[in-house]
């Protein structure tokens, strides 16, 4: 059965101040479809919404034609770059703002978690502020005082729960808002990454939560992430946005996928070209790519492939002494591996030829874990005249590795995705 | 499943002017009666003196609009005395414009939480007129005291029958100033200049309405400036039912209770419109 139908939707934003020419606009607006009985003069000329380039026009599309249904008990999904409206999308339908064209229809009461805390007066207790935002989010007072006991509970603030809000920490602070929100029982819950905050205890508890709702009482719930472990876990179904469109919906593996290998932000990125080579370097290195078993681009892998890095290298004169250093560094800048140029034979680079030549580094698969990683480069030689650093490009490359085909997959923690097996050698009998 | 589906929740981009979801309003009336519990607590929270200020504001203003206005200006009180005349004034104005300040600032103020979650918008304003009524009556009671006081004194005041309509005057305040609250509040979120135009609009209006003077004091030739202040009649009403003192028309009163009426149905009007996409622009 369908929950949420989405027929249309689009919503145009104007860009930049709201200024005198606003007035103008206005006035011009209401003239063209009040007295001459003609079309909205600022309603075709909105742009497709791509923050990075630079727009004639003052108005844009955050959303445009969105049609899609949800059905009753689906945890759906929505990812998308910065940008692509999936909190718009979600503002629309928990109606803190009307569309400008179509219509959401759905059955029940829609909640809406777009952050947690909000409404939370900090002059009030912990307990006060439970009714508050309950009843800000449509409960009733006797239905917030029959949860009570189970929100607290399931908050864990207990201790502070008489104490004005603005005393808590902001972990406490999510944990109770978000203790509020779970327990609401609407047919709709739309939650807009929340989980990010919070420690892991809670995370898990919360995911635990959001499924016991979609699957013990078959509410829906519309999800926006940009965590894919969390999304593949928590969702059934997925729907991929970009510039304000539904590019794609579906089964959430898929969806997240094809969200990662389209992944073209500038922070994950398989290419890497040295903008300044100079005829004065006498060693350097011109370009790194990150390639997959076919030798295509690519910036998104599984744990199942083996990942190349390639390095171009431009050569001008022999360095005596030259060696490499590879990195691969986690986001936080945990050191996962380091590879030398000169850990077995001595002197693997010294070896290059004057020009260009190319060198290739194979990570196999099965080695590293589910997370992204940076590719740091350094050269250096104890020998050479010009000093100890000789090209030291740092940070060039960064991808991504996902696990889907292990049961563990990408909620395994740690850095290794190497699978063990258990073997049973004998079965002991007392 | 059946196939002609009836869904509860339909968003649409623009609703009628006159859908107005009376029904919904009803619904969140737990979430009224604590956002004025909210407003009354929270007010004086970590505050030395506490609900002592109540006290302390009118009692400080009548003290100056006595030196100011009684002592210097030497303006006329109908006869009554300084004190009575002054608080009787500040009692009713002083609620008008608490409101007015408070509920013209609705969606400016409150745009965090309306930015995240939605609920019947118009339940933020008449909270905030119905927790003013504990400052009012707070201070109805010193206008009380300070009248037991001057009876004892052998000040000639005494009630009228007029004084039944007590209730109906502060109906008729809450609804003024809840009518235009939301009606500026809705015309400043797009154009702030419009604050400031209000701001100083609400500030002269007290010199048109018979607080620090008596209506009498005016040339009849002037009256009629007045006569169009809907809080004229109100004020006055309030003063000829409590001390028997000024002026007391039916008509008058009819035409600031129609006015209300107008102002009110305008102002939900507009504020209903506005709500539903404020936060685009304010």
């Amino acid at each position: 059965m369908t929950a949420i139908k989405f027929e249309n939707i689009s919503k145009q934003y104007r860009l930049g101040l709201v200024s005198t020419q606003t007035l103008s606009h206005d006035l011009n607006r209401w003239f063209q479809v009040n007295i001459r009985r003609r079309e909205d003069p600022y309603f075709k000329i909105g742009e497709v919404n791509d923050r990075s380039t630079k727009g004639d026009s003052d108005y844009v599309w955050a959303l445009r034609d969105i049609n899609f249904e949800v059905n009753q008990g689906d945890v759906v999904g929505i990812v998308g770059k910065n940008g692509a409206g999936k909190s718009t999308l979600l503002k629309i339908l928990s109606k803190v703002t009307a569309p400008t064209t179509g219509t959401i229809k759905a059955h029940g009461r829609i909640a809406s978690l777009l952050e947690v805390g909000t409404g939370f007066h900090p002059e009030m207790t912990g307990r006060e502020n439970i009714y508050m935002n309950g009843a800000i989010m449509g409960m009733r007072k006797a239905e917030i005082s029959r949860k009570l006991a189970e929100i607290v509970d399931f908050s864990g603030v207990e201790r502070y729960i008489d104490t004005p809000t603005k005393r808590y920490s902001s972990g406490m602070t999510v944990r109770l808002g978000f203790a509020i929100a779970a327990h609401l029982d609407p047919e709709i819950l739309v939650v807009d990454e929340v989980l990010a905050v919070g420690d892991a205890e809670f995370q898990k508890k919360a995911i635990g939560k959001m499924q016991d709702v979609s699957k013990g009482e078959g509410r829906t719930v519309l999800f926006v992430s940009h965590n894919m472990a969390s999304l593949r876990s928590l969702c059934t179904q997925g729907v991929l946005m970009d510039k304000g469109m539904v590019v794609s919906s579906g089964l959430i593996g898929p969806i997240c996928d094809m969200y990662l290998k389209g992944a073209t932000d500038k922070d994950i990125c398989g290419f890497w070209k040295r903008n300044d080579i100079s005829k004065d370097k006498d060693f350097q290195i011109s370009e790194v790519k990150v390639l997959n078993e076919n030798e295509e681009l690519n910036s998104v892998f599984s744990c199942d492939e083996t990942i190349m890095i390639r390095m171009t290298f431009l050569v001008l004169k022999k360095i005596p002494g030259i060696y490499g250093c590879l990195y691969l560094k986690r986001d936080d800048g945990t050191i996962v591996y380091v590879s030398d140029s000169n850990d077995k034979a001595y002197n693997k680079l010294e070896s290059l030829p004057l020009g260009e030549s190319v060198v290739d580094f194979q990570i196999p698969k099965r080695i590293l874990g589910v997370g992204s990683y940076t590719v740091s480069l350094y050269f250096t030689s104890n020998f050479n005249i010009g000093g100890f650093y000789v090209d030291t490009p740092g940070d060039v490359c960064k991808f991504e590795l996902y696990d889907d085909t292990t049961n563990r997959g990408n909620n395994r923690a740690g850095f290794l995705s190497t699978i063990v097996d258990w073997k049973i050698k004998a079965t002991v009998i007392k | 499943m059946s196939i002609t589906m009836d869904y509860k929740t339909v968003i649409k981009p623009k609703n009628s002017l006159f859908d107005i979801d009376f029904k919904e309003l009803w619904q969140y009336r737990d979430l009224f009666s604590m956002f004025v519990k909210r407003d009354i607590i929270t007010q004086y929270k970590q505050t030395i003196l506490g609900p002592l200020w109540f006290f302390i504001q009118p009692a400080i203003t009548t003290i100056m609009y006595m030196v100011v206005f009684g002592g210097i200006a030497k303006i006329p009180t109908d006869g009554l005395p300084q004190p009575l005349f002054y608080l009787a004034g500040i009692v009713c104005w002083q609620y008008f414009a608490d409101c007015l300040n408070k509920t013209s600032s609705t969606f400016v103020s409150n745009q965090g939480i309306f930015g995240k979650v939605y609920f019947p918008r118009l339940i933020i304003p008449l909270s905030n007129v119905v927790s003013g009524l504990l400052r009012m009556g707070i201070q109805f009671a010193m206008f009380l005291i300070v009248y037991v006081y001057f009876l004892f004194q052998g000040v000639g005041v005494a009630p009228t029958i007029y004084i039944f309509l007590l209730p109906l005057l502060v109906v008729m305040l809450a609804g003024l100033s809840l009518g235009f609250g939301i009606l500026i509040s809705s015309m400043t979120t797009k154009y702030r200049d419009l604050t400031l135009l209000f701001g100083f609009i609400v500030q002269l209006w007290m010199y048109v309405t018979p607080i620090i003077y008596p209506l009498s004091t005016m040339s009849p030739k002037h009256q009629w400036i007045m006569a169009l202040n809907p809080i004229t009649s109100i004020v006055e009403t309030f003063k000829f039912g409590t001390m028997g003192v000024g002026t007391f028309s039916w008509g008058q009163l009819a035409y600031s209770f129609s006015f209300m009426v107008l102002l009110l149905g305008v102002g939900i009007v507009v504020f209903n419109k506005v709500q539903r996409s404020f936060m685009d622009t304010v």
